[in-house]
Formats: C-alpha cells, structure tokens, sequence
C-alpha cells in the first residue's frame, strides 16, 4: 500500500494489525507521535490524516490507503517551526513534552475545524462559531496533558488563531 | 593554561547559612528570567528521545505479562502454548529475579523480588519476546497460566483495625507533644473531623518504559527514570552484578510524579530477556500495566483535631493518619508531614498506622504527605473559621508560629503571610459572602475558598561537572533528570550567570547514570540540589580564570563570554586554552536540623455547584507561592500550574477503585481514571512573593514543584461550601456526594 507522511510517498506493507501509530513509530522511525494510552483516550498519538486530526492509534495502517498524512515532524523542525509550535514554545504550553506533539497536531486540526464553522458542545451559536477560552479548552480536551500545561496550552493556541485565523486551514504545506 | 586532566571538587556541606551568592552579583542577568525552555523546539518538534524511542539492530518486542489472580501462586506457564505463533520469540520469566514489587524513591538497594508468589493483581510474571509488536502482544494476551489461588487481604474498610506501626520515614510514624485530650477539653473552640482520600495513581503521560541491551557484561538501559543514579543501584543489586555493570539513561523523561522514582517491573524483565535472547530488548508498559503494577498513592483514613482559644490561636493539633501498604513494605504515605511545622499549639498528636493490604505498592506521587494531608489539615481549618466566624484568611493570619513547634527552632525563611496577603488582595477575596449559598446565578451557586500550601524543604547530596570548552562554549554533565521540571533551562541559567555565558552557549547533558551522581527528581530538591552541583563547579572555575588573570575572583566580571579585570577584557576561549573542567558537590548538613526549611504558599479558589445537579466547575484559581529565589519565572510557573491542577483532579474526580474480592484494579485507564482535562482547568493564575533563603543552599531557592498541589484541593473544597454549604470530607467531592445536602430549589 502506498501513502504520503510528511510530504513523502511511503509504500509499505505493514501487518493488519499495526495501527497507525506503530506503523509511525515502530517501521517508519517517526516517533514524534507518542503512545500514552493505545486507547484513544490520551491524545498523546493525534496526528493530521488529510488535514483532519485522528488519534492514530485508534486507525490501522492499512485503512490509509493513498492518504497524505502529516506528523509533528512535517509540521515544523528546530529553526522552522511552525507558529503553533513555535507558540507551544514560547507560552510554555507543555513540561514534560510526551503530549506535546499531540496536542499541536490537534490545535492546528481544531482551529481549521473553527475555520470551517464546526460548533462544538461549547458554542452558544452553533450558526456563528466564535473562537473564545471556554471553545478551546473544550474543542482540545481530547488531549490530556499530566503536567497540565493547559492554561499556557490555551494562551499558545489564541495567540497563533488570533495572528492568523486561517492558520489551520493550509496544514503542513 | 590548564589542562583538561585537572578537575577540581568545590564541595559544600551545608553545615552554615551562606549569606551571599554569587547568583546576585553575576552581569550576565539571566538567573530568573522567563527564558524559553532550553529542549523546547526539540519537544515541541517531536524531536525530543523518550526511552521507548532507541532503536537498536535486532531489537525484540517485549510485552510484559500481569497475574491475573490478587493473590496466590503461579503454577505454570505454558510457553509452548505460545513459541509456535508466527514471529514469536520466547517467553522469559525468572521467579527469584523479576522483582515483584516496583523501587521506592531513593533506595539503593534491590526492590522485593521473587514473582513466583503472587502479592497483587497484575504483578509482572513473565514476558513474551517476538520480532513485533503485534506478535509480542497477541502471544501474551494468549499465554496460558495456571494459578494457586489464596486468600487476600484486598479491602480497606475490612481490615482497617489490623494495623502495624511503620518504620520511620522522613517523618516519624508517631509523634507526640503535651496532652491533645487535655488541650481539647480546654479549648474555646474545637473542631475534630474524619477525612478520606482514595488511592491515586500519577499517571504520567509516558507509561514506563525500558529498552535493554548488553555488552559483554554491561546493561545500558535507556529507561524513563527520575533518579538514574540510583535507579541503577537498585537494578545493578536486582540483577546480582556490581554498580558499574548498570548504566541507566533518561535523557528525556514524559512526567514522573513520582512513579518513576524507582525502578519497575519491566527493568528487570527486559534486562533479563535481553541476557537470555542476545539482543537489545524493548518493554514498554501498557496504560493499564502501568495502572497494576507500578505505584499508587496509598488512600488515607485521616481525622484532625484542632483546639483553639478565645482569639482561634490554636493551642492543640491532631493528625491521626491510617495509610495501606503490601505487607513487608517500609513505605507509609506521610500524610501528617506538613502539620508538624505549619501551625503553632503546644499539644500535639501526629500518627500513621498502616493497613496491610494485597493491592499494587504504594510509594511516592506528587507531595508525598502534603498533598492528602492537606486536604484534611486544610479544610479542618475553614471549618474552626466558620465556627468562630473570622475570615479564614485571618485565622492562618493569627496562627502563624515564631518558631517550630515541635522543634524550638527558626523557620529558614517563612513567608505565608506575604502569599495570604498578596492572594487575598489580587483574587478579590473581599467580595465573598461570608455565609455559604448567598450567591446564585442561574443554576450556579458560586462561592469561594482559600487553604495554605507549605511543603518541605529538601536536599540531596547531588555532583554535577562543568567544563569551559576551547570554544568559549561550558558544557555541564549530571545524572540530574528533567521530567518536564525545568532541569535543563534552569541549570543552562545557573552557569550562564556565574560564567558570564549566554544560557545557549551552555551545553546540558543530563540523565545519564555514567555522570556524575545525582539526588534526581523527586521531593522538590532536584533544582536546587543540582543547581547548587553546577553552581559550585562554576565557583571553582571563576577561581580558575581570576587566577589565570591573576586576579581575585571578586575583581573580575565575565559576561557575554569575557572575563573582564583591570579594565582589560578576554575572551573565555583564549583564556581557558584547551578547556577547564571543576566539579562542584553539595550535601545536606547542620542546617537540616538548624532551621525548619519549608516553602508557603496561599491557594484561591472560586467555584460554581450547580443547584440541579451537584457539577462542581472551578471558575478561578489563583495560587500565590514563596520557595526563595525563582531560577526560571516561566517553568516555575508551569510547575505550580502543574501542582494545582492536581490539585483539582484530587479534589474532584480522582480515584482508584479496587475490586474488593481480588483487588483487581477496576478503572485502570485514562478513559476511567480521571485527570482533570483542559476544560476541567480555567485559567490559573500564579504570583510569587520574592523571598532568598541563605539557609537552604547556595542557590538562595527552596522546593517549588510540589508545592502548588499542597492546600490546592482543600480551597475547592473550602469554595464548594462557601458555594453550596455541602462540605463533603470524603474525596474526591463528586456530584452524587455534594446532590443529597444542595439547598431546595
């Protein structure tokens, strides 16, 4: 089978039992995303699968089939980063790190989830969906973070939205 | 010139204050600023190596296999059932060697071994080795195992009137002072109330991990350790080889809160696996092994007795703790700990007792003592405020003690008052109604809550190297761990401003056990343990270079890579020729017992309960804390963030429940076991009051990375009353306990 991660085409012929994640992390030696649980319930493996955010250990690798996938390494590297790590950076929004390129995957797929106009269970308009605090914290608690980094996570993501709304809509290009 | 063979020790007992540091007469002005962390764009890149991330030719799979009785004895283990599957390797088990039990934190020697004998649910038995991940985790889900099953001891409640007085462990067990009874019947005003806390897991986001591979007769296991120094001890002596046969390395490790203190079940395994197969072997923990069979913190049983007089100066102090612990373990959480030098009373009574129970160990997470102490001690003391109707705020006013009670010696530095002060003025406390349900809106009833933090001051003997390369460029090397603490940002600080360096023209090398030893991560001492390693190396090579310049130390100023003297300056890099190298060694001394070393801090909280449901949402949060000076104000931050918000998730929503028939371990996952999610956290607020403290080290800095979980939950708490006037003393305060006492609609 045959996919693009980072910009690169891969042909590969992984077990049907390997998940996304592994395939990522155990056959292609990106090991930018992390396992925290293999459940789906930590967050710490989201990665963007044509644009939207997926856990990847909750995917079998061979369900991607011609898809283009981008991980925190397609994202940005030291000296280019990428204004949503860059952000991540500079309002400390991690500690320990193990979450962290989880959670940037998962605030650049949200904010061009907001960018399309997907409410969420916080959203007072479900026509009209604004960017605020409460839609952040609710749209990135898929993504759990043991330090608790969320209030710096939540200042990293407003700022990057509010410098460039648009910022998720053209990922990893 | 020197030359790079000649490494000098600049040690320091700290038998006397130091009343000047160096870090305040440093020009290169970068000790405390907010500077971005040194291994960010590595983390934020996804760049960053956690120990399950080494690759190594021929690598095996490992999954570990967990007991699947609470109690008895393994009968046999049908390999064979197994071998055949496509891509399997083996099944490797030793009964004398695995070790049963996980380390504690800062033991040298060999955890409880010997996995034939099954003490808990989900002890590591075996594990199975294939060419994949798949294959390894199919074969172990399938392996055969017949058991011996015994009687356990698996519920609380059943045995909590057996109980055994544990060794001493940096608390006494029992402590006792005058006549608390006495003081009671005395007293103006009492409160006496019973509290519970639950087990806890710390549930770092990394599972435990290790990936082990021999040369010739050496382990080096990359491994996601706090305190490799000593968590290679404990594995060396394990294994049954010497010290220097074990080399752990943790340069990154995701979050330990106390669960990678010491070492785990898959160490040993992997170490093992990887003798008997020949090849590197990687054994990675699943969530819920990491949930079964590494640490949890002990649920407590804990009741406070407070006596007051007239004007609520407390005269009598009661902590009376009941913990549980597997039987043979020394361990008791020390939840008492923090009661004994916080408030004043000349009558005291602070014990632990434990309750021997077949549930995985219990060991250190998060402010061992103070985190659940806290929540007892704290709330207790809203509850004497309301009774003598003074602002609680003004209750910790007048209870603050001279000296140690127990001890008739000074506080190194003390300033709860200054946190009380600043917290109450910043959050807006004057505006909260006095009495509970006043304010309503909407469905919400709002309130609001305040406690104290304090926690314990500690240090660990801790080396660190630090040379001055050709280049200009200092490179420091420690065993020292950054588990998301800060480590390598504040230690790059440390050496930037005695050396007069750029904090990027410093090179950090940490978490490797070949360096030079360290306390590690844990208790809150690892900055200012290895900081005051490195700052004591820089020390010695500031005496170096004044020398070369034939100077006094005092005479030169080095800043942005010159040494500056006699209105001459020079580039490090001429000065130190083919580099310098001095290595700087700190130990705990006279002034542990001198002065009582604590850090303070003072928690607000505002809370909705909502009138329908009992929903608990915090609204605000405001922690203001003082642990002497702060290296990195960012991390710091992030640090204290860190703590209050477990602090939510202990008041709140966590809890370990055991099956009470096998102690099986019933939500043994993130989806079940709850740690606050970002939506559960509002936008915390931290402010720290400066203070030095000449007392603690050289640093001038106290413990900081516990303290924001100490007294985080009690201002919940104490909001939630103060919202609803339901105060609930068995944690976590969930909405079925706070329903049936809501006021009527």
């Amino acid at each position: 089978m045959r996919f693009t991660i980072n910009g690169r085409l891969h042909e590969v012929e992984p077990d049907i039992r390997t998940s996304l994640l592994d395939l990522c992390r155990e056959h292609l030696g990106l090991t930018g995303p992390k396992k925290g649980c293999d459940h789906g319930q930590c967050g710490a493996c989201t990665i963007l699968v044509n644009g939207r955010r997926v856990n990847s250990c909750l995917s079998l690798a061979v369900m991607h089939q011609e898809d283009e996938i981008v991980t925190i390494e397609g994202l940005g590297e030291p000296g280019s980063l990428h204004p949503m790590q860059q952000a991540f950076l500079h309002h400390d929004g991690y500690q320990c790190g193990y979450c962290t390129p989880g959670q940037i995957c998962s605030a650049v797929g949200m904010l061009d989830e907001i960018a399309k106009g997907w409410p969420s269970h916080a959203s007072t308009d479900l026509e009209q969906v604004s960017l605020d605090d409460a839609e952040i914290s609710e749209r990135m608690s898929g993504n759990l973070c043991r330090c608790a980094a969320y209030p710096n996570i939540v200042d990293a993501i407003r700022e990057v939205a509010g410098a460039d709304a648009r910022t998720g809509s053209d990922v990893g290009a | 010139m020197f030359g790079l063979g000649k490494s000098h020790t600049n040690s320091l007992r700290m038998d006397a204050p130091q009343p000047t540091s160096l870090l305040d007469i440093g020009a290169q002005n970068v000790i405390g600023k907010p500077l971005d962390r040194y291994e960010g764009p590595l983390k934020v890149s996804g760049r960053a190596l956690y120990s399950a991330e080494y690759v190594f030719p021929d690598m095996a799979y490992g999954v570990l296999v967990g007991a699947r009785r609470g109690a008895g004895r393994v009968v046999s283990i049908d390999a064979e059932a197994v071998t055949s599957l496509p891509g399997v390797i083996d099944v490797v088990t030793d009964f004398k060697t695995f070790i049963r039990n996980p380390g504690q934190g800062g033991e040298t020697e060999a955890p409880t071994q010997g996995v034939e004998e099954i003490v808990y649910f989900g002890q590591v038995i075996a594990i199975v080795l294939a060419e994949s991940y798949e294959a390894a985790r199919d074969a172990a889900i399938r392996l055969p195992v017949e058991y011996e099953e015994a009687a356990g001891r698996f519920d609380f409640a059943a045995h909590k009137h057996e109980t055994d007085v544990p060794p001493e462990n940096n608390t006494p067990a029992h402590f006792g002072q005058g006549d608390l009874d006495q003081a009671m019947a005395e007293a103006a005003f009492t409160v006496d109330a019973s509290f519970t806390t639950p087990s806890q897991n710390s549930a770092a986001m990394e599972p435990h991990a290790s990936v082990a591979m021999w040369d010739e007769d050496r382990l080096t296991l990359y491994g996601s350790y706090q305190i490799p120094t000593k968590d290679a001890m404990q594995l060396a002596d394990a294994l049954g080889v010497g010290k220097d046969q074990v080399r752990i390395v943790s340069h990154f490790v995701g979050g330990g809160f106390g669960s990678k203190l010491g070492i785990a079940p898959e160490t040993t395994a992997a170490a093992i696996a990887a003798k008997r197969l020949g090849r590197p072997v990687k054994a990675v923990m699943l969530r819920q092994q990491v949930f079964d069979a590494t640490v949890r913190r002990s649920n407590t049983e804990q009741r406070i007795r407070l006596a007051a007089d007239a004007h609520g100066r407390l005269i009598g102090i009661g902590h009376e703790t009941l913990t549980s612990n597997l039987p043979g373990e020394d361990y008791f959480e020390p939840a008492g700990i923090g009661t004994h030098f916080l408030y004043p009373g000349e009558h005291r009574l602070i014990t632990h007792d434990q309750v021997r129970l077949n549930l995985v160990l219990s060991g250190s997470m998060r402010a061992p003592g103070e985190a659940v102490g806290m929540l007892a001690l704290e709330t207790a003391m809203d509850m004497l405020a309301e009774q003598m109707a003074i602002d609680p705020v003004e209750l910790r006013r007048r209870n603050e003690p001279l000296l140690d009670p127990e001890k008739n010696v000074p506080y190194s530095s003390r300033s709860l008052r200054e946190c009380l002060d600043l917290g109450a003025q910043t959050f807006g406390w004057d505006a909260r109604e006095t009495r509970p349900a006043q304010r309503r809106e909407g469905e919400w009833l709002i309130g609001m809550g305040m406690a104290a933090a304090a926690r314990s001051n500690l240090l660990q003997s801790e080396e660190a190297k630090v040379r001055i390369e050709p280049s200009g460029r200092a490179v420091i090397e420690t065993a020292m761990t950054d588990i998301g603490t800060g480590t390598y940002s504040v230690l790059s600080q440390i050496a930037g401003e005695l050396l007069g360096l750029d904090p990027r023209s410093v090179d950090v090398r940490l978490g490797d056990s070949d360096m030079p030893a360290s306390g590690g991560s844990g208790g809150s001492w690892g900055a200012c343990g290895s900081g005051s390693a490195v700052y004591l190396a820089c020390e010695e090579l500031r005496r170096q270079l004044a020398k070369t310049l034939g100077v006094e130390p005092g005479a030169m100023t080095l800043k942005d890579g010159l040494a500056i003297a006699q209105n001459k300056s020079m580039p490090l890099a001429e000065l130190v020729g083919d580099g310098i190298e001095a290595m700087g060694a700190i130990s705990p001394g006279k002034q542990k017992d001198a002065v009582t070393q604590a850090s303070y801090g003072a928690h607000f909280a505002e809370v909705a309960v909502n009138a329908v449901t009992g929903e608990v949402r915090v609204r605000r949060m405001l922690g203001v804390f003082a642990a002497g000076r702060i290296l990195n104000e960012k991390t710091a931050r992030s640090q204290c963030l860190g703590g209050m918000t477990f602090g939510i998730g202990a008041a709140l929503t966590e809890e370990l429940l055991h099956d009470g028939r096998t102690g099986k371990l019933v939500n043994r996952d993130l989806a079940e076991y709850h740690i606050p999610v970002n939506a559960d956290v509002p936008q915390l607020e931290v402010l720290f009051v400066a203070e030095r403290d000449q007392h603690s080290n050289p640093l001038h800095a106290k413990g900081l990375g516990e303290l924001g979980i100490s007294g985080a939950g009690a201002a919940i708490t104490n909001a939630i009353y103060n919202a609803c006037g339901v105060r609930v003393r068995d944690y976590p305060l969930t909405l079925d306990k706070i329903l049936p006492g809501l006021p009527d609609l």
